[in-house]
């Protein structure tokens, strides 16, 4: 993202404490926010009866954009989960492609509408299609990693799920082999307080998903998931010393879901009202506005001119994906087989 | 009699057979507060506690493992997975224990556990939620596969899995859930295994499906009747193991023709099964080769008109018909 405006007065000495560079911290704002105001298109067009599903990242941005922006892109590999969108956007997704990946379009790059959305996928990109079924990604990680390794590549596997995912047996294996072959993958768990209705006391006894990692030998880090420096700061040095050879992380970031599971969920059944509002309070777009604003990192003139951008965009994004072709009909057998 | 939804009746199955039977629990994925993915156990959290309804961990081969276990230990477990697809992360504990410890132990353990899942297509759930594999698990000895179509027999086959020594794989197809009908409420309703229903009489042709199939039949026979006068037969399975095979036969030998409807892959699938059979038995009485009208072999996508292509239709159903004459 390259910026054409005037300067404004930023203090360089907050920007230095933050070890990010401007351009950096403009970045971390433009994704977050691009992220939040595609998933809430999004679900307006659920509503308008024009997408039949989505399931989305709200809430999870820092964790996402602190993290995806320590990756080299194009070189590092990404094995993401379904609410990862800022994460696919920090990677070079634009968003009418996230556009075309809710409406299940033609041009989707992700999956030509055979998956369902948020399902993602982009070779280019290096970021790996995944099933469903959660925690899958986490064992392909590891496979990647240890191609890395064989192959001498030093190249870094950030992949992630969510609390509840870490229940599975995938993500013991995973944890496991990694940790025997010190492969250079990142297993970065987005904690957001619940699995679909289940809340994280009742999917396991520990408060933390880091304190497993003890179990498997490997090195962990728990980081203010809402936080989005905090989070680039607790990420970078651990793909760093990954791709110098130092083994795997595991790397929890304390987050929480602000939205229901997905478009087919009713949170009111099972959620506290008074626990979502307290954590509104701690929503990591609009603190991470208010900090650097108040630190006087950015003047909040230079934030309205992104907000704007990220305005447009998106609904520009929006109006013109829903005008792009399905797939047709006659198409919908290919791609079983690989043809020699 | 009371009618309902079929989820509406599955639940009442569970209640019923909770209240009869202080061993019977179940277990599962959001199945407590939330009522499940489909709200059938909605409620029975409130009414029998966590004791008897309890939320677990995602870990499908863990908790079919621990319901082989209590199973075996003595308790009634009911342990219910969000779809058949991630059934698939249990396939070991169902085919490699529960089908075979009786065997293995010379008739000294049992797993009397029934375990309940959603299948089918149609809902935009795409390649790891939607598909019907009812056939793959009647390919295992020691299981008995249930797969009802309508409230009723929801109920019925539900309580009767209850009462049985062995593993039971109950399947659901996602689009019956919202079905209504009429619902006997007398505690003592079973369905018998093993009894396939005659839903339609008919003369001209044997259409034969189960669970989700059995409703493109029915269309396709009314359409069959009003467009070209062909009078079709239709066979609900109802059970794929125990097989009631002796009915289909009974049909095709009045018949002479059969197809069979189903939402699974053709190759390899249960239709292929079924077909044999029939050749088997009713050769002689054939006048037509059995056909199979099955799901496009491709991973079930997403976008609907792709999920559209690869689904069969009654359209399909009508047109393998009237290829026999
Ligand atoms: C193996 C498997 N079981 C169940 C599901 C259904 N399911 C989809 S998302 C989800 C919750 C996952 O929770 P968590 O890992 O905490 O991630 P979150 O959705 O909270 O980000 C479940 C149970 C699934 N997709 N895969
Ligand atoms: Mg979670």
């Amino acid at each position: 993202m390259t910026s054409t405006r005037t300067r404004r007065t930023r203090s360089q000495k907050t920007i230095e404490e933050y070890l990010l560079s401007e351009q950096q911290l403009e970045d971390m704002y433009y994704y977050m926010l691009l992220s939040r105001r595609l998933n809430e298109r999004m679900l307006a067009l659920n509503r308008q009866g024009r997408a039949p599903f989505v399931i989305a990242g709200a809430g999870q941005e820092a964790a996402q954009v602190g993290a995806a922006m320590a990756l080299q892109k194009g070189t590092d590999y990404l094995a993401p989960y379904y609410r990862d969108l800022g994460m696919n956007l920090v990677l070079g997704m634009t968003a009418r492609e996230a556009m075309l990946n809710l409406l299940a379009k033609r041009d989707d790059p992700n999956s030509f509408g055979r998956q369902m959305p948020s399902h993602w996928g982009n070779s280019a990109r290096r970021i790996v299609t995944q099933s469903s079924v959660v925690t899958t990604q986490l064992v392909h990680a590891a496979g990647i990693g240890l191609a890395a390794k064989m192959r001498k590549d030093p190249i870094v596997v950030l992949t992630c799920c969510g609390e509840g995912s870490t229940s599975r047996g995938d993500f013991h294996e995973a944890l496991n082999f990694a940790a025997i072959h010190k492969l250079p993958v990142i297993f970065y768990v987005q904690n957001n307080g619940y699995a679909i209705t289940s809340r994280t006391d009742k999917e396991m006894p520990l408060e933390n998903v880091a304190d497993r990692a003890r179990g498997y030998g490997i090195q962990s880090a728990m980081v203010d998931g809402m936080d989005c420096i905090a989070v680039y700061q607790t990420v970078k040095p651990a793909i760093d010393q990954a791709r110098r050879g130092g083994g795997p992380y595991l790397i929890e970031a304390k987050c929480y879901r602000l939205w229901p599971h997905s478009s087919d969920d009713d949170d009111t059944r099972y959620r506290p009202k008074a626990e979502l509002e307290e954590w509104t309070k701690k929503d990591p777009v609009t603190t991470f506005r208010d900090r650097v604003v108040s630190e006087g990192v950015f003047p909040a003139e230079d934030l309205q001119e992104i907000e704007k951008r990220v305005e447009e965009e998106v609904r520009e994004a929006a109006q013109w994906a829903l005008m792009q072709p399905d797939p047709a009909p006659e198409d919908a057998l290919g791609f079983v087989y690989k043809e020699l | 009699m009371p009618e309902m939804r079929m989820r509406d009746a599955l639940r009442e199955a569970l209640r019923e057979e909770m209240l009869r039977d202080e061993t019977v629990f179940l277990m599962g994925e959001d199945i407590g507060a939330y009522g499940g993915s489909y709200a059938v156990t909605k409620g029975l959290l409130e009414e029998f506690g966590e004791e008897r309804v309890k939320d677990t961990p995602i870990a499908e081969s863990g908790i079919v493992g621990v319901g082989i276990g209590a199973a075996m230990a003595g308790l009634r477990p009911m342990v219910e997975l969000m779809t058949i697809n991630f059934s698939f992360l249990a396939l070991d504990q169902i085919v490699n224990s529960a089908a075979k410890l009786y065997h293995m132990s010379n008739g000294q353990i049992n797993v009397p556990m029934v375990v309940r899942m959603a299948s089918g297509g149609g809902s935009q759930l795409a390649a790891t939620h939607s598909h019907s594999l009812e056939g793959l698990y009647a390919h295992f000895p020691g299981l008995k596969v249930v797969c009802p179509s309508s409230p009723a027999d929801a109920k019925g086959l539900l309580k009767r899995a209850f009462r049985d020594d062995n593993t039971v794989i109950f399947i659901e197809h996602t689009a019956n859930y919202g079905l209504k009908g009429d619902v006997p409420d007398d505690p003592d309703f079973l369905i018998e295994f093993g009894q396939a229903n005659v839903l339609r009489e008919g003369s001209d042709v044997t259409l034969v499906g189960y669970s989700g199939s059995v409703h493109q039949a029915t269309r396709a026979a009314v359409m069959l009747q009003e467009q070209e006068g062909i009078s079709a037969e239709v066979i609900d399975l109802r059970t794929l193991r125990p097989l009631d095979i002796d009915t289909v036969i009974r049909s095709v030998q009045k018949t002479n023709r059969a197809v069979i409807v189903e939402d699974d892959w053709k190759f390899g699938g249960f239709a292929g099964e079924l077909s044999a059979q029939i050749m088997e038995r009713a050769f002689d009485w054939l006048d037509a080769p059995v056909a199979r009208v099955c799901g496009k072999d491709v991973p079930m996508p997403y976008n609907r008109n792709l999920e559209f292509a690869a689904l069969p239709s009654e359209e399909d159903v009508v047109e393998a018909v009237l290829a026999m004459f």
